[in-house]
Protein backbone atom coordinates (compact mmCIF):
# COMPACT_ATOMS: atom_id res chain seq x y z
CA UNK A 1 0.00 0.00 0.00
CA UNK A 2 1.74 2.91 -1.21
CA UNK A 3 -0.52 5.61 0.84
CA UNK A 4 0.51 3.88 4.24
CA UNK A 5 4.31 5.38 3.95
CA UNK A 6 2.81 8.80 3.41
CA UNK A 7 2.80 10.52 7.01
CA UNK A 8 -0.74 11.62 8.28
CA UNK A 9 -1.50 14.07 10.90
CA UNK A 10 -3.86 11.81 12.38
CA UNK A 11 -7.41 10.06 12.50
CA UNK A 12 -10.82 11.94 12.20
CA UNK A 13 -13.32 9.76 13.46
CA UNK A 14 -16.91 11.17 13.23
CA UNK A 15 -20.05 11.17 15.22
CA UNK A 16 -24.08 11.69 15.10
CA UNK A 17 -24.60 13.03 18.21
CA UNK A 18 -22.67 14.60 21.15
CA UNK A 19 -23.21 11.12 23.41
CA UNK A 20 -21.64 8.98 20.56
CA UNK A 21 -18.68 11.59 20.80
CA UNK A 22 -18.26 11.37 24.53
CA UNK A 23 -18.30 8.06 25.07
CA UNK A 24 -15.95 7.66 22.18
CA UNK A 25 -13.81 9.64 23.59
CA UNK A 26 -13.72 8.39 27.05
CA UNK A 27 -13.13 4.79 26.11
CA UNK A 28 -10.34 6.20 24.03
CA UNK A 29 -8.67 7.82 26.96
CA UNK A 30 -9.15 4.86 28.83
CA UNK A 31 -7.47 3.13 26.07
CA UNK A 32 -4.35 5.21 26.87
CA UNK A 33 -4.78 7.55 24.13
CA UNK A 34 -3.70 11.37 25.04
CA UNK A 35 -3.26 13.52 22.15
CA UNK A 36 -6.81 13.81 21.81
CA UNK A 37 -8.87 16.72 20.28
CA UNK A 38 -12.74 17.10 20.06
CA UNK A 39 -14.54 19.40 17.56
CA UNK A 40 -18.50 19.92 18.14
CA UNK A 41 -20.88 22.84 17.19
CA UNK A 42 -21.51 23.91 20.55
CA UNK A 43 -19.30 23.59 23.58
CA UNK A 44 -19.52 20.59 25.64
CA UNK A 45 -17.62 20.31 28.86
CA UNK A 46 -17.86 16.46 29.37
CA UNK A 47 -15.61 16.11 25.99
CA UNK A 48 -13.54 18.40 26.94
CA UNK A 49 -13.03 16.80 30.24
CA UNK A 50 -13.38 13.08 28.68
CA UNK A 51 -9.87 13.67 26.50
CA UNK A 52 -8.28 14.35 30.15
CA UNK A 53 -8.05 18.23 29.62
CA UNK A 54 -6.43 19.84 32.89
CA UNK A 55 -4.93 22.71 31.90
CA UNK A 56 -4.64 25.16 34.76
CA UNK A 57 -2.22 27.59 32.93
CA UNK A 58 -5.15 30.42 31.95
CA UNK A 59 -6.23 29.74 35.90
CA UNK A 60 -3.19 31.17 37.01
CA UNK A 61 -2.42 33.08 33.83
CA UNK A 62 -6.01 35.39 35.35
CA UNK A 63 -5.40 34.95 38.59
CA UNK A 64 -1.77 36.66 37.81
CA UNK A 65 -3.30 39.26 36.42
CA UNK A 66 -6.03 39.62 38.89
CA UNK A 67 -3.23 39.84 41.72
CA UNK A 68 -1.35 42.67 38.89
CA UNK A 69 -4.25 44.74 38.36
CA UNK A 70 -5.20 44.76 41.90
CA UNK A 71 -1.86 46.17 43.04
CA UNK A 72 -1.49 48.47 40.11
CA UNK A 73 -4.37 49.89 40.95
CA UNK A 74 -3.82 50.74 44.74
CA UNK A 75 -0.33 51.22 43.67
CA UNK A 76 -1.54 54.33 41.33
CA UNK A 77 -4.07 55.57 44.15
CA UNK A 78 -1.52 56.07 46.72
CA UNK A 79 0.92 57.21 44.38
CA UNK A 80 -1.13 60.16 43.52
CA UNK A 81 -2.40 60.73 46.74
CA UNK A 82 0.37 60.00 49.05
CA UNK A 83 3.36 60.81 47.14
CA UNK A 84 2.66 62.85 44.20
CA UNK A 85 -0.07 65.19 45.55
CA UNK A 86 -0.25 65.05 48.90
CA UNK A 87 -3.33 66.85 50.17
CA UNK A 88 -5.97 66.96 52.81
CA UNK A 89 -9.05 65.65 51.88
CA UNK A 90 -11.45 66.06 54.61
CA UNK A 91 -8.92 65.48 57.60
CA UNK A 92 -8.26 61.72 56.34
CA UNK A 93 -5.29 60.33 55.98
CA UNK A 94 -3.33 60.17 52.88
CA UNK A 95 -3.40 56.70 52.82
CA UNK A 96 -7.15 56.28 52.78
CA UNK A 97 -7.69 52.69 51.66
CA UNK A 98 -11.34 52.92 51.64
CA UNK A 99 -11.74 55.19 48.61
CA UNK A 100 -9.14 53.23 47.18
CA UNK A 101 -10.90 50.44 46.95
CA UNK A 102 -13.06 50.73 43.72
CA UNK A 103 -10.21 51.83 41.41
CA UNK A 104 -8.25 48.49 43.08
CA UNK A 105 -11.15 46.43 42.18
CA UNK A 106 -11.97 48.02 38.63
CA UNK A 107 -8.36 47.82 37.91
CA UNK A 108 -8.37 44.25 39.43
CA UNK A 109 -11.41 43.16 37.04
CA UNK A 110 -9.78 45.43 34.10
CA UNK A 111 -6.36 43.22 33.84
CA UNK A 112 -8.03 39.57 34.94
CA UNK A 113 -9.88 39.91 31.93
CA UNK A 114 -7.39 41.30 29.46
CA UNK A 115 -5.39 38.10 30.60
CA UNK A 116 -8.29 35.93 30.08
CA UNK A 117 -8.64 36.87 26.36
CA UNK A 118 -5.04 37.54 25.57
CA UNK A 119 -4.20 33.90 27.51
CA UNK A 120 -6.83 32.64 25.74
CA UNK A 121 -5.11 33.68 22.26
CA UNK A 122 -2.12 32.69 23.01
CA UNK A 123 -2.46 29.73 25.09
CA UNK A 124 -4.49 28.30 21.44
CA UNK A 125 -1.76 29.57 19.11
CA UNK A 126 -4.11 31.99 17.72
CA UNK A 127 -4.19 33.43 15.19
CA UNK A 128 -4.05 30.09 13.07
CA UNK A 129 -4.97 30.39 9.82
CA UNK A 130 -4.17 26.47 8.42
CA UNK A 131 -4.96 23.48 10.45
CA UNK A 132 -4.48 19.87 9.18
CA UNK A 133 -7.99 18.84 9.92
CA UNK A 134 -9.35 21.16 7.28
CA UNK A 135 -7.98 18.90 4.54
CA UNK A 136 -11.00 16.69 5.96
CA UNK A 137 -13.93 17.49 3.47
CA UNK A 138 -16.51 16.67 5.80
CA UNK A 139 -14.45 18.67 8.62
CA UNK A 140 -16.82 21.55 8.13
CA UNK A 141 -19.84 19.45 9.92
CA UNK A 142 -17.43 19.96 12.77
CA UNK A 143 -19.60 24.20 12.73
CA UNK A 144 -22.87 22.96 11.91
CA UNK A 145 -23.85 19.11 13.17
CA UNK A 146 -21.80 16.15 13.41
CA UNK A 147 -19.44 15.76 16.06
CA UNK A 148 -15.66 14.91 15.90
CA UNK A 149 -12.90 12.92 17.77
CA UNK A 150 -9.42 13.77 16.37
CA UNK A 151 -6.19 11.16 17.42
CA UNK A 152 -3.23 12.94 16.31
CA UNK A 153 -0.25 10.92 15.07
CA UNK A 154 2.21 11.98 17.54
CA UNK A 155 0.37 10.52 20.50
CA UNK A 156 2.82 7.78 21.45
CA UNK A 157 0.49 4.72 21.18
CA UNK A 158 -1.16 5.92 17.63
CA UNK A 159 -0.55 2.62 15.11
CA UNK A 160 -2.50 3.68 11.90
CA UNK A 161 -3.92 0.56 11.20
CA UNK A 162 -4.19 -0.27 14.69
CA UNK A 163 -5.72 3.00 15.93
CA UNK A 164 -7.95 2.90 12.65
CA UNK A 165 -9.15 -0.67 14.01
CA UNK A 166 -9.85 0.47 17.11
CA UNK A 167 -11.78 3.52 16.22
CA UNK A 168 -14.00 1.82 13.54
CA UNK A 169 -14.80 -0.41 17.59
CA UNK A 170 -16.10 3.03 18.52
CA UNK A 171 -19.17 2.67 15.71
CA UNK A 172 -18.59 6.02 13.93
CA UNK A 173 -20.41 6.98 11.18
CA UNK A 174 -17.40 7.82 9.49
CA UNK A 175 -13.49 7.93 9.70
CA UNK A 176 -10.85 10.31 7.92
CA UNK A 177 -7.36 10.49 7.78
CA UNK A 178 -6.27 14.02 7.97
CA UNK A 179 -3.14 14.51 5.94
CA UNK A 180 -0.31 16.80 7.53
CA UNK B 1 -49.26 9.58 41.41
CA UNK B 2 -45.72 9.70 43.08
CA UNK B 3 -44.37 7.31 45.37
CA UNK B 4 -43.19 9.73 48.28
CA UNK B 5 -41.04 6.72 50.56
CA UNK B 6 -38.92 5.86 46.89
CA UNK B 7 -37.81 9.27 46.47
CA UNK B 8 -36.79 10.56 49.67
CA UNK B 9 -34.22 9.82 51.58
CA UNK B 10 -35.51 9.32 55.14
CA UNK B 11 -31.99 8.08 56.97
CA UNK B 12 -30.17 11.00 55.87
CA UNK B 13 -33.35 13.49 56.56
CA UNK B 14 -33.94 11.51 60.13
CA UNK B 15 -30.12 12.32 61.25
CA UNK B 16 -30.57 15.83 59.87
CA UNK B 17 -33.64 16.19 62.17
CA UNK B 18 -32.46 14.96 64.85
CA UNK B 19 -29.20 17.05 64.82
CA UNK B 20 -31.55 20.25 64.53
CA UNK B 21 -33.17 19.26 68.04
CA UNK B 22 -29.95 18.72 69.70
CA UNK B 23 -28.84 22.35 68.38
CA UNK B 24 -32.40 23.35 69.25
CA UNK B 25 -32.56 21.82 73.15
CA UNK B 26 -29.21 22.62 73.71
CA UNK B 27 -29.16 26.51 72.40
CA UNK B 28 -32.57 27.16 73.87
CA UNK B 29 -31.11 25.61 77.81
CA UNK B 30 -27.74 27.25 77.35
CA UNK B 31 -29.65 30.50 76.35
CA UNK B 32 -32.25 30.68 78.97
CA UNK B 33 -29.71 30.14 81.67
CA UNK B 34 -27.85 33.20 79.99
CA UNK B 35 -30.66 34.85 79.61
CA UNK B 36 -31.59 34.65 83.58
CA UNK B 37 -28.25 35.76 84.76
CA UNK B 38 -28.22 38.64 81.86
CA UNK B 39 -32.07 39.08 81.60
CA UNK B 40 -31.75 42.44 79.26
CA UNK B 41 -29.99 40.43 77.07
CA UNK B 42 -32.98 37.73 76.53
CA UNK B 43 -34.56 40.40 74.00
CA UNK B 44 -31.91 41.40 72.03
CA UNK B 45 -30.45 37.72 71.05
CA UNK B 46 -34.58 36.43 70.41
CA UNK B 47 -34.43 39.26 67.59
CA UNK B 48 -31.08 38.24 66.00
CA UNK B 49 -32.94 34.44 66.21
CA UNK B 50 -35.94 35.89 64.67
CA UNK B 51 -34.08 37.14 61.46
CA UNK B 52 -31.94 34.88 61.20
CA UNK B 53 -34.96 32.33 61.25
CA UNK B 54 -36.93 34.86 58.84
CA UNK B 55 -33.91 34.85 56.63
CA UNK B 56 -33.41 30.87 55.57
CA UNK B 57 -37.53 30.92 55.27
CA UNK B 58 -37.10 34.07 52.94
CA UNK B 59 -34.08 33.52 51.18
CA UNK B 60 -35.38 29.85 50.11
CA UNK B 61 -38.58 31.25 49.24
CA UNK B 62 -36.46 34.41 47.18
CA UNK B 63 -34.75 31.63 45.79
CA UNK B 64 -37.35 29.22 44.87
CA UNK B 65 -39.37 32.02 42.81
CA UNK B 66 -35.72 33.16 41.26
CA UNK B 67 -35.74 29.67 39.89
CA UNK B 68 -39.04 29.47 38.51
CA UNK B 69 -38.53 32.23 36.59
CA UNK B 70 -35.23 31.52 35.51
CA UNK B 71 -34.94 27.80 35.09
CA UNK B 72 -31.84 26.01 34.63
CA UNK B 73 -31.02 22.60 36.10
CA UNK B 74 -29.58 24.38 39.15
CA UNK B 75 -32.79 24.84 40.41
CA UNK B 76 -34.58 22.09 39.33
CA UNK B 77 -32.17 19.83 41.50
CA UNK B 78 -32.79 22.08 44.82
CA UNK B 79 -36.38 23.34 44.91
CA UNK B 80 -37.72 20.52 47.02
CA UNK B 81 -35.05 22.36 49.54
CA UNK B 82 -36.41 25.73 48.38
CA UNK B 83 -39.72 24.62 49.21
CA UNK B 84 -39.50 23.06 52.29
CA UNK B 85 -37.25 26.20 53.79
CA UNK B 86 -40.36 28.71 52.28
CA UNK B 87 -42.95 26.29 54.15
CA UNK B 88 -41.89 27.95 57.58
CA UNK B 89 -42.52 31.02 56.84
CA UNK B 90 -45.45 30.50 59.86
CA UNK B 91 -42.88 29.25 62.29
CA UNK B 92 -40.40 32.23 61.44
CA UNK B 93 -43.71 34.25 62.02
CA UNK B 94 -44.38 32.73 65.29
CA UNK B 95 -40.91 34.20 66.78
CA UNK B 96 -42.50 37.78 65.83
CA UNK B 97 -44.96 37.58 68.74
CA UNK B 98 -42.47 38.49 71.95
CA UNK B 99 -41.04 41.04 69.66
CA UNK B 100 -44.21 42.62 69.20
CA UNK B 101 -45.38 42.40 72.58
CA UNK B 102 -42.06 44.02 73.98
CA UNK B 103 -41.50 46.27 71.54
CA UNK B 104 -40.56 49.16 73.67
CA UNK B 105 -37.97 47.16 75.70
CA UNK B 106 -36.05 46.93 71.89
CA UNK B 107 -37.37 50.06 70.08
CA UNK B 108 -36.21 53.91 71.66
CA UNK B 109 -39.40 54.78 69.24
CA UNK B 110 -41.69 52.90 70.83
CA UNK B 111 -41.20 54.07 74.26
CA UNK B 112 -43.32 57.68 74.52
CA UNK B 113 -40.89 59.39 76.82
CA UNK B 114 -38.32 59.23 74.69
CA UNK B 115 -39.92 60.68 71.59
CA UNK B 116 -41.05 63.27 73.61
CA UNK B 117 -37.86 64.55 74.64
CA UNK B 118 -36.31 63.92 71.34
CA UNK B 119 -37.50 66.29 68.51
CA UNK B 120 -36.16 64.09 65.58
CA UNK B 121 -38.11 60.98 66.62
CA UNK B 122 -41.29 63.29 66.95
CA UNK B 123 -40.81 63.95 63.52
CA UNK B 124 -40.36 60.07 62.75
CA UNK B 125 -43.05 59.24 64.70
CA UNK B 126 -46.10 59.18 62.14
CA UNK B 127 -43.98 56.06 60.43
CA UNK B 128 -42.21 54.75 63.20
CA UNK B 129 -45.09 53.88 65.86
CA UNK B 130 -46.41 50.98 67.88
CA UNK B 131 -48.96 50.60 65.17
CA UNK B 132 -47.96 51.77 62.10
CA UNK B 133 -45.21 49.20 62.66
CA UNK B 134 -47.36 46.15 63.45
CA UNK B 135 -49.55 46.60 60.26
CA UNK B 136 -46.50 47.03 58.33
CA UNK B 137 -45.29 44.13 59.71
CA UNK B 138 -48.48 42.21 58.98
CA UNK B 139 -48.43 42.99 55.11
CA UNK B 140 -45.08 41.90 54.86
CA UNK B 141 -46.28 38.20 56.30
CA UNK B 142 -49.29 37.97 54.44
CA UNK B 143 -47.77 38.73 50.94
CA UNK B 144 -44.94 36.71 51.79
CA UNK B 145 -47.26 33.89 52.92
CA UNK B 146 -49.54 34.61 49.58
CA UNK B 147 -46.46 33.66 47.32
CA UNK B 148 -45.45 30.59 49.68
CA UNK B 149 -48.21 29.08 50.01
CA UNK B 150 -49.10 29.23 46.71
CA UNK B 151 -46.06 27.92 45.12
CA UNK B 152 -45.83 24.71 47.99
CA UNK B 153 -49.95 23.98 47.15
CA UNK B 154 -49.26 24.01 42.93
CA UNK B 155 -46.28 22.24 43.74
CA UNK B 156 -48.10 19.85 45.62
CA UNK B 157 -50.60 19.25 43.02
CA UNK B 158 -48.16 18.94 39.78
CA UNK B 159 -46.40 15.89 41.94
CA UNK B 160 -50.01 14.41 42.12
CA UNK B 161 -49.98 15.07 38.18
CA UNK B 162 -52.89 17.42 38.63
CA UNK B 163 -51.48 20.73 37.23
CA UNK B 164 -48.15 22.25 35.79
CA UNK B 165 -47.55 18.77 34.08
CA UNK B 166 -47.20 20.48 30.39
CA UNK B 167 -44.97 23.32 29.79
CA UNK B 168 -47.81 25.95 29.16
CA UNK B 169 -49.16 25.03 32.84
CA UNK B 170 -46.06 25.73 34.84
CA UNK B 171 -46.80 29.76 33.45
CA UNK B 172 -49.09 29.67 36.78
CA UNK B 173 -45.81 29.25 38.89
CA UNK B 174 -43.91 32.12 36.91
CA UNK B 175 -47.01 34.34 37.52
CA UNK B 176 -46.28 34.84 41.46
CA UNK B 177 -43.06 34.16 41.31
CA UNK B 178 -42.07 37.31 39.33
CA UNK B 179 -44.80 40.02 41.10
CA UNK B 180 -43.14 38.46 44.53
CA UNK B 181 -39.70 38.46 43.00
CA UNK B 182 -40.20 42.07 43.22
CA UNK B 183 -42.58 41.98 46.24
CA UNK B 184 -39.88 40.31 48.47
CA UNK B 185 -36.87 43.02 47.11
CA UNK B 186 -39.01 46.22 48.32
CA UNK B 187 -41.10 44.24 51.00
CA UNK B 188 -37.80 42.75 52.99
CA UNK B 189 -36.12 46.08 52.48
CA UNK B 190 -38.60 47.87 54.50
CA UNK B 191 -38.65 45.44 57.34
CA UNK B 192 -34.94 45.05 57.44
CA UNK B 193 -35.39 49.15 58.12
CA UNK B 194 -38.50 48.40 60.59
CA UNK B 195 -36.46 45.44 62.60
CA UNK B 196 -33.20 46.48 62.27
CA UNK B 197 -31.97 49.81 61.09
CA UNK B 198 -34.90 51.78 63.53
CA UNK B 199 -33.04 49.71 66.73
CA UNK B 200 -30.89 53.38 66.86
CA UNK B 201 -33.43 55.37 64.96
CA UNK B 202 -31.72 58.36 64.54
CA UNK B 203 -29.06 55.98 61.84
CA UNK B 204 -30.36 55.63 58.32
CA UNK B 205 -28.37 53.76 55.48
CA UNK B 206 -30.13 53.62 51.90
CA UNK B 207 -28.81 50.34 51.09
CA UNK B 208 -29.13 48.60 54.21
CA UNK B 209 -31.89 46.92 53.45
CA UNK B 210 -30.52 45.27 49.90
CA UNK B 211 -27.60 44.20 52.78
CA UNK B 212 -30.32 42.16 54.33
CA UNK B 213 -32.05 40.74 51.47
CA UNK B 214 -28.57 40.05 49.56
CA UNK B 215 -27.37 38.18 52.95
CA UNK B 216 -30.57 36.33 53.43
CA UNK B 217 -30.04 35.04 49.51
CA UNK B 218 -26.87 33.67 50.27
CA UNK B 219 -27.28 32.46 53.74
CA UNK B 220 -30.46 30.32 52.19
CA UNK B 221 -28.33 29.13 49.17
CA UNK B 222 -25.49 28.03 51.27
CA UNK B 223 -27.49 26.16 53.40
CA UNK B 224 -29.26 24.06 50.38
CA UNK B 225 -25.59 23.88 48.92
CA UNK B 226 -25.02 21.84 52.49
CA UNK B 227 -28.18 19.98 52.38
CA UNK B 228 -27.89 18.86 48.55
CA UNK B 229 -24.37 17.48 49.44
CA UNK B 230 -25.43 15.56 52.59
CA UNK B 231 -28.52 14.32 49.91
CA UNK B 232 -26.10 13.59 47.11
CA UNK B 233 -24.56 11.01 49.24
CA UNK B 234 -27.21 8.07 48.80
CA UNK B 235 -30.26 7.06 46.82
CA UNK B 236 -31.82 9.17 45.07
CA UNK B 237 -30.30 12.34 44.89
CA UNK B 238 -26.83 10.59 44.10
CA UNK B 239 -28.46 9.51 40.49
CA UNK B 240 -29.79 12.84 39.99
CA UNK B 241 -27.19 15.68 41.51
CA UNK B 242 -24.07 15.38 39.66
CA UNK B 243 -20.63 17.43 39.88
CA UNK B 244 -21.88 20.14 37.69
CA UNK B 245 -25.00 21.17 39.17
CA UNK B 246 -22.61 21.63 42.40
CA UNK B 247 -20.70 23.42 39.98
CA UNK B 248 -23.03 26.41 39.09
CA UNK B 249 -24.33 26.22 42.75
CA UNK B 250 -20.96 27.11 43.58
CA UNK B 251 -20.46 29.37 41.60
CA UNK B 252 -24.11 31.43 42.55
CA UNK B 253 -22.16 31.47 46.00
CA UNK B 254 -19.70 33.14 44.88
CA UNK B 255 -22.00 35.65 42.78
CA UNK B 256 -23.68 36.01 46.41
CA UNK B 257 -20.66 36.76 48.08
CA UNK B 258 -19.52 39.42 45.83
CA UNK B 259 -23.06 41.18 46.14
CA UNK B 260 -23.39 40.78 50.13
CA UNK B 261 -19.16 42.42 49.70
CA UNK B 262 -20.00 45.28 47.17
CA UNK B 263 -23.62 46.29 49.18
CA UNK B 264 -21.54 46.27 53.15
CA UNK B 265 -18.64 48.01 51.24
CA UNK B 266 -20.62 50.28 49.83
CA UNK B 267 -22.36 51.21 53.27
CA UNK B 268 -18.86 51.60 54.96
CA UNK B 269 -17.24 53.82 52.17
CA UNK B 270 -20.49 55.96 51.81
CA UNK B 271 -20.31 56.43 55.42
CA UNK B 272 -17.01 57.02 56.25
CA UNK B 273 -16.01 59.03 53.65
CA UNK B 274 -19.26 61.64 54.66
CA UNK B 275 -18.15 61.37 58.18
CA UNK B 276 -21.53 62.73 59.36
CA UNK B 277 -22.57 63.04 62.87
CA UNK B 278 -25.92 61.08 62.09
CA UNK B 279 -24.24 58.36 59.76
CA UNK B 280 -21.05 57.64 61.39
CA UNK B 281 -22.18 56.38 64.74
CA UNK B 282 -22.78 52.85 63.57
CA UNK B 283 -19.78 51.80 62.65
CA UNK B 284 -17.88 53.99 65.73
CA UNK B 285 -19.45 51.64 67.67
CA UNK B 286 -18.90 48.84 65.64
CA UNK B 287 -14.78 49.62 65.92
CA UNK B 288 -14.17 49.79 69.49
CA UNK B 289 -15.10 47.64 72.87
CA UNK B 290 -13.98 45.22 71.08
CA UNK B 291 -16.30 44.62 68.22
CA UNK B 292 -13.40 45.75 66.25
CA UNK B 293 -12.58 42.24 65.96
CA UNK B 294 -15.77 40.93 65.55
CA UNK B 295 -15.71 43.39 62.15
CA UNK B 296 -12.22 42.11 60.92
CA UNK B 297 -13.52 38.50 61.59
CA UNK B 298 -16.75 39.66 58.89
CA UNK B 299 -14.15 41.20 56.50
CA UNK B 300 -11.89 38.25 56.08
CA UNK B 301 -14.46 35.42 57.37
CA UNK B 302 -17.85 36.69 55.15
CA UNK B 303 -15.76 37.94 52.26
CA UNK B 304 -12.08 36.94 51.26
CA UNK B 305 -12.14 33.31 52.56
CA UNK B 306 -15.10 32.25 50.84
CA UNK B 307 -14.38 34.23 47.76
CA UNK B 308 -11.24 33.14 47.19
CA UNK B 309 -11.94 29.62 47.98
CA UNK B 310 -14.81 29.54 45.84
CA UNK B 311 -12.47 30.81 43.10
CA UNK B 312 -11.64 27.17 42.66
CA UNK B 313 -12.72 25.41 40.20
CA UNK B 314 -12.07 22.06 41.64
CA UNK B 315 -13.66 23.41 45.46
CA UNK B 316 -16.96 23.93 43.51
CA UNK B 317 -17.08 20.31 42.10
CA UNK B 318 -16.67 18.54 45.27
CA UNK B 319 -20.10 18.38 47.16
CA UNK B 320 -17.78 17.74 50.40
CA UNK B 321 -15.74 20.68 50.36
CA UNK B 322 -18.21 23.01 49.10
CA UNK B 323 -20.67 21.78 51.72
CA UNK B 324 -18.04 22.90 54.70
CA UNK B 325 -17.37 26.37 52.90
CA UNK B 326 -21.57 26.48 52.84
CA UNK B 327 -21.99 25.84 56.39
CA UNK B 328 -18.82 28.40 56.98
CA UNK B 329 -21.07 30.94 54.94
CA UNK B 330 -23.92 30.80 57.44
CA UNK B 331 -22.07 30.71 60.39
CA UNK B 332 -21.08 34.23 58.94
CA UNK B 333 -24.41 35.45 58.39
CA UNK B 334 -25.17 34.62 62.15
CA UNK B 335 -22.48 36.63 63.36
CA UNK B 336 -22.74 39.30 60.80
CA UNK B 337 -26.78 39.86 62.19
CA UNK B 338 -25.20 39.78 65.61
CA UNK B 339 -22.68 42.17 64.46
CA UNK B 340 -25.79 44.39 63.52
CA UNK B 341 -28.08 43.94 66.11
CA UNK B 342 -25.79 42.80 69.33
CA UNK B 343 -23.45 46.24 69.71
CA UNK B 344 -27.25 48.35 70.13
CA UNK B 345 -27.28 46.63 73.37
CA UNK B 346 -24.45 46.10 75.37
CA UNK B 347 -21.58 49.14 74.20
CA UNK B 348 -19.75 48.83 77.16
CA UNK B 349 -19.07 45.38 78.15
CA UNK B 350 -16.14 44.22 78.43
CA UNK B 351 -16.79 41.61 76.37
CA UNK B 352 -18.62 42.33 72.97
CA UNK B 353 -20.78 39.41 72.20
CA UNK B 354 -22.88 37.63 75.29
CA UNK B 355 -23.26 34.03 75.67
CA UNK B 356 -27.17 34.23 75.00
CA UNK B 357 -26.37 36.52 71.62
CA UNK B 358 -25.50 33.28 70.19
CA UNK B 359 -27.27 30.44 72.24
CA UNK B 360 -30.35 31.97 71.72
CA UNK B 361 -30.20 32.17 67.99
CA UNK B 362 -28.87 28.87 67.68
CA UNK B 363 -31.43 27.36 69.53
CA UNK B 364 -33.94 28.92 67.58
CA UNK B 365 -31.95 28.05 64.17
CA UNK B 366 -31.85 24.53 65.65
CA UNK B 367 -35.81 24.08 66.02
CA UNK B 368 -35.69 25.74 62.27
CA UNK B 369 -33.36 22.71 61.03
CA UNK B 370 -35.29 20.23 63.07
CA UNK B 371 -39.12 21.59 61.60
CA UNK B 372 -37.76 21.56 58.18
CA UNK B 373 -35.92 18.46 57.98
CA UNK B 374 -39.70 17.26 58.60
CA UNK B 375 -41.14 19.44 55.85
CA UNK B 376 -38.32 17.64 53.37
CA UNK B 377 -39.55 14.17 54.55
CA UNK B 378 -42.71 15.06 53.63
CA UNK B 379 -42.42 15.39 49.56
CA UNK B 380 -40.51 13.33 47.23
CA UNK B 381 -36.44 14.85 46.70
CA UNK B 382 -37.46 15.64 42.94
CA UNK B 383 -39.99 17.34 40.79
CA UNK B 384 -40.73 14.39 39.23
CA UNK B 385 -43.90 15.83 37.36
CA UNK B 386 -42.27 18.97 36.17
CA UNK B 387 -41.82 18.99 32.64
CA UNK B 388 -38.57 20.54 32.92
CA UNK B 389 -37.37 17.65 34.62
CA UNK B 390 -38.29 15.25 32.44
CA UNK B 391 -36.52 16.68 30.15
CA UNK B 392 -33.11 17.06 31.89
CA UNK B 393 -33.85 13.55 32.79
CA UNK B 394 -34.34 12.75 29.45
CA UNK B 395 -31.23 14.43 27.81
CA UNK B 396 -29.08 13.62 30.25
CA UNK B 397 -27.31 16.39 30.09
CA UNK B 398 -25.72 16.90 33.63
CA UNK B 399 -23.77 20.19 33.48
CA UNK B 400 -26.74 22.87 33.28
CA UNK B 401 -25.92 26.58 32.21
Amino acid sequence: MAAATVPVYGLLAEFDTPAQLVAAAKRAHAEGYRKMDTFSPFPIEEAWEAIGHHDHRLSLIVLTGGVIGALAGYGLEYWVHAIAYPLNIAGKPLNSWPQFIPVTFEMTILVASLSAVLGMIVLNGLPMPYHPVFNVPRFEHASRDKFFLLVESRDPKFDRQRTLEFLKGLDPSEINEVEP
Amino acid sequence: MVDRHALSDTADVARLQQRGMIIGVAGLVVGAIASILQPDQFLPSWLIGFTFCIGLSMGCLALLMTQHLSGGQWGLVARRVFEAGSRLLPYSVLLFIPIAIFLPKLYLWARPEAVHADEILEHKAPYLNVWFFLIRAAVYFLIWWFCAHNLNRWSVQQDRGELGVTEADTRRFRVISAPGLLAYVLTMSLAAIDWLMSLDPHWYSTIFGFIIVAGQALCALSFSVAILAMLAESAPMSTVLRAGHFHDLGKLMLAFVMLWAYFSFSQFLIIWAGNLPEEIPFYIARLRYGWQYVSLLIVVGHFFLPFLLLLSRDLKRRPRLLARVAWFIVAMRLIDLIWIIAPVFNQDRAFPVSVANVAIPLGLAGVWLYLFAGQLRRRALVPVNDPYFKEMLAHGQPAGH
